[in-house]
C-alpha cells in the first residue's frame, strides 16, 4: 500500500486559549508543489512550522509516509525550511552556512565541501562561497538560503514567504528559478504565501486558509474560476458577488433578483430551488464594457468610481445606483480607445454562462 | 542654530573637565612614579626607575600581583559562565516569576560594597571558608556575574530569534546547536564579558580587603603601604594596575562597539 508523502488528519493547534489552526485535514503527494495561501493570522506559519516540527499539534495526526509525526523532534526530521527571515549565521561564509547541515549530519568534511559548491553551483552563486553573509544582496542571499537547504536532499522543502524581502523584478526571476529547481529535482515543494500571484504562479495546488481553517483546496484554475465560498472569492480578488433570492426556473435558466437589479444564468449541476436565497461571482476579466445600453439580459448601469492599473492590464471599479460595487478587467489598448472618465455612466453585461455559484455558509 | 552651538560648546567644556578630573590624579601618580623625590613635589626630581626596582624585587608586592591575577582571572571565567547561563535562560525560555529571577540576578551591584562584603566575610567566615584566596573569587563572582549577564543578554536580544530553529531544522540537536551557534554568535560578547569582569575583580578593594586575610591582592597592599607612610612605591604599582586596567576595559569596548556597529548594518 502507498501512503501520501504527508498526512494531516484532524490537527489542530492552539497557544494557550488562542487556537491558531482547527481541523487541518489534507494530504501532500510526493513532488507536488503546494502552495499554502491566506491573510496574515490566518494558521498558514503554523501549519508550515508543524510540518518542520518546530511546534507541535495540540491535537490530531501529522504522517509522513505514514510514520506518526507528532513528538518527533525537529533535528529529527528531513524537512529544511526556507525562513522568511533566511536565517543564515552570521559568523559563517556562504559556504560554511550551505555545509551547515551536513555538519550536523556529520559528514566528512572532503564530502562536505564537494556537495556544498556543487549547489552552489546549480544555484549560480558559487563564486560567492568565500564571501560573507553581510556583503550579499537580497537575491544573491535567497540563493543561499535555498542551496542551505536543498544541499540536505530532502524528500520535501518547506518554504516560509521567501520571496516576500526581494524587489518586484527579482520576485519574477527567482519564482522561475524556484519552478525550474522543483520540476528537475522532483522535490516536493510546500510554500506559505501571502501573495496570490507567487501562488498561482508557481504551485500544481493551493491550500486557501482562513482564521485557522482550510477555505478550498484545489488547483489555482479550480480556486480562481470556482471558489466555493465568499470568502476564497473575495480573497482572490478581481470577482463580482452577487446576491439575491431565485424568483423563476425556466429549462435550466435561474432568474434572480438582486438588490441591483434582476439577472439570470444557466444552472449545470447545482441544485437549486424556487425561492433559494444565494450568492453567486463573475470574474471581472469576463465582464463586458459598453458605452450604449447593450441587448442583453444579464446588464447593469454603473458609475465609474476608480481605475487601476496593473502592467497591461486595467480594472474599473464601478457602482450601481443601488451601491453594489463591480469590477471589470480589460486591455489597457482596449481601454485607452473609449473615452473613459471618473463619475461617468457606462454599461456592464455578462453571459448567464459565465456565472459560478458558492456554498451557502 | 546658535542657541544650539553654544549648548554645544558648554556641553563640550563639561565633558573636557570631567576627563580633566578623572585623569589629573591619574596622570600625576604616573608622572611621580618616574621622580626620584621622596615626597609629591614640584619642581621635579631627576628621572629614575628607582621605584620600579623596588616593588620588583619585593617578595610581597610580587605575591599580590599574583595573587590578584589568579583572583581576576578565575573569577572571570566563572563570572562569565554564570551570566552566560542566565542571560541564555531569559533569552530562551518563558516561566512564572522570571521578572523576581532577573531583578536577583542583578541585584549584587545594586548593594553597596561595604555592606556586601561585610556579609560575604559573615557568610564565609560561618561556612570556614573564609580568609583564602576562593573566598576573594567567590564573592567578586557574585559582584561580577550581573555585567557578564547584561553583556551577553545585549548580544543574544539582536540574535534572529529563527537562527536557532534554523540550526534544529538542518539537524543540529539542541546541544550541537548551542555549540555551533549560540556561541559562535556569542564570541564577540563572551570575550568582553571576560575582559570586564576581569578588570572589575582585578580593580576591587573593598570586598578583597574583608575577605582576603592574609592572601592580600593590590588593592589592598596598595592600601597597607599608604597606611603607613607616604612611599612612591604606590605610584608605580598604581600605574601597572591603570595600564592593566584600562587595556582590559578598551578590550571589552572594542569587542562590544564592532559587534554594536555590525548589528546595526
Amino acid at each position: 500500500m502507498t501512503y501520501p508523502l504527508v498526512s494531516f488528519k484532524n490537527v489542530a493547534k492552539n497557544f494557550g486559549k488562542m487556537n491558531a489552526v482547527t481541523n487541518l485535514n489534507f494530504e501532500i503527494e510526493k513532488g507536488e508543489f503546494l502552495a499554502i495561501m491566506g491573510p496574515s493570522g490566518c494558521g498558514k506559519t503554523t501549519t508550515l512550522r508543524m510540518l518542520a516540527g518546530l511546534e507541535n499539534p495540540s491535537s490530531g495526526e501529522i504522517r509522513f509516509n505514514n510514520r506518526l509525526m507528532n513528538n518527533v523532534k525537529p533535528h529529527e526530521r528531513d524537512t529544511p525550511l526556507v525562513w522568511q527571515s533566511l536565517a543564515l549565521f552570521p559568523f559563517l561564509n556562504v559556504q560554511e552556512n550551505v555545509e551547515f547541515g551536513l555538519k550536523m549530519r556529520g559528514i566528512s568534511s572532503k564530502t562536505r565541501q564537494k556537495k556544498s559548491l556543487e549547489w552552489l553551483e546549480k544555484l549560480e552563486v558559487r563564486e560567492l562561497a568565500k564571501r560573507d553573509i553581510s556583503t550579499l544582496s537580497g537575491g544573491q542571499k535567497q540563493r543561499v538560503a535555498l542551496a542551505r537547504s536543498l544541499v540536505m536532499e530532502p524528500e520535501i522543502l518547506l518554504l516560509d514567504e521567501p520571496l516576500s524581502a526581494l524587489d518586484a523584478h527579482l520576485v519574477i526571476r527567482m519564482q522561475a528559478v524556484l519552478t525550474q529547481l522543483q520540476k528537475e529535482l522532483g522535490i516536493t515543494f510546500v510554500y506559505v504565501t501571502h501573495s496570490q500571484s507567487e501562488a498561482f504562479a508557481m504551485a500544481n495546488r493551493v491550500i486557501i486558509m482562513n482564521v485557522g481553517e482550510i477555505s478550498q483546496i484545489g488547483t489555482p484554475k479550480d480556486i480562481y474560476r470556482s471558489p466555493t465560498n465568499q470568502f476564497v472569492a473575495e480573497f482572490v480578488g478581481r470577482n463580482n458577488i452577487l446576491s439575491g433570492k431565485v424568483y423563476d426556473i425556466k429549462s435550466k435558466i435561474a432568474f434572480i433578483k438582486t438588490n441591483s437589479g434582476n439577472y439570470n444564468f444557466e444552472i449545470i449541476d447545482q441544485n437549486i430551488e424556487l425561492g433559494n436565497t444565494l450568492n453567486y461571482i463573475i470574474s471581472a476579466d469576463l465582464m463586458n464594457f459598453s458605452l450604449v445600453k447593450p441587448k442583453n439580459s444579464n446588464i447593469v448601469n454603473c458609475k465609474l468610481i476608480s481605475e487601476e492599473y496593473i502592467g497591461s492590464m486595467v480594472t474599473l471599479f464601478l457602482e450601481s445606483v443601488d451601491g453594489t460595487e463591480f469590477k471589470i478587467q480589460m486591455q489597457e489598448r482596449e481601454h485607452s480607445k473609449l473615452n473613459i472618465q471618473n463619475g461617468g455612466k457606462y454599461w456592464l453585461s455578462w453571459s448567464k454562462k459565465n456565472v459560478h455559484t458558492l456554498k451557502q455558509d | 542654530m546658535t542657541k544650539d552651538k553654544f549648548y554645544n560648546l558648554i556641553l563640550k567644556f563639561y565633558l573636557f573637565f570631567i576627563f580633566v578630573f578623572i585623569f589629573t590624579p591619574i596622570a600625576f601618580s604616573i608622572i611621580f612614579s618616574f621622580n626620584s623625590q621622596r615626597f609629591p613635589t614640584i619642581p621635579l626630581g631627576n628621572f629614575s626607575l628607582e621605584w620600579y626596582i623596588k616593588i620588583f624585587n619585593d617578595a610581597e608586592i610580587w605575591q599580590a600581583a599574583i595573587n590578584s591575577v589568579i583572583v581576576s582571572s578565575i573569577t572571570c571565567l566563572i563570572a562569565t559562565f554564570l551570566g552566560f547561563c542566565t542571560a541564555y535562560s531569559d533569552y530562551r525560555y518563558r516561566f512564572k516569576f522570571k521578572g523576581i529571577y532577573l531583578a536577583l540576578v542583578l541585584l549584587p551591584p545594586t548593594i553597596p560594597l561595604i555592606i556586601l562584603a561585610l556579609a560575604m566575610l559573615a557568610w564565609l567566615s560561618k561556612i570556614g571558608m573564609s580568609g583564602q584566596l576562593w573566598s576573594i573569587i567567590c564573592a567578586h563572582s557574585v559582584l561580577t556575574a550581573p555585567f557578564a549577564m547584561a553583556i551577553i543578554r545585549l548580544r543574544l536580544n539582536q540574535m534572529d530569534p529563527d537562527l536557532e530553529a534554523a540550526s534544529w531544522n538542518l539537524g543540529g540537536s539542541e546541544w550541537a546547536t548551542m555549540r555551533n551557534v549560540i556561541l559562535p554568535y556569542c564570541k564577540p560578547a563572551i570575550i568582553s564579558s571576560l575582559c570586564l569582569t576581569a578588570a572589575v575583580s582585578f580593580d576591587e578593594f573593598a570586598i578583597s580587603w574583608f575577605v582576603s586575610g592574609l592572601n592580600k591582592t593590590v588593592p589592598v597592599i596598595i592600601l597597607e603601604i599608604v597606611q603607613g607612610n607616604i612611599d612612591p612605591q604606590v605610584n608605580a604599582i598604581g600605574t601597572f594596575v591603570f595600564f592593566t586596567s584600562i587595556t582590559l576595559v578598551i578590550t571589552a569596548q572594542i569587542f562590544f562597539l564592532t559587534w554594536q556597529m555590525k548589528g546595526k548594518k
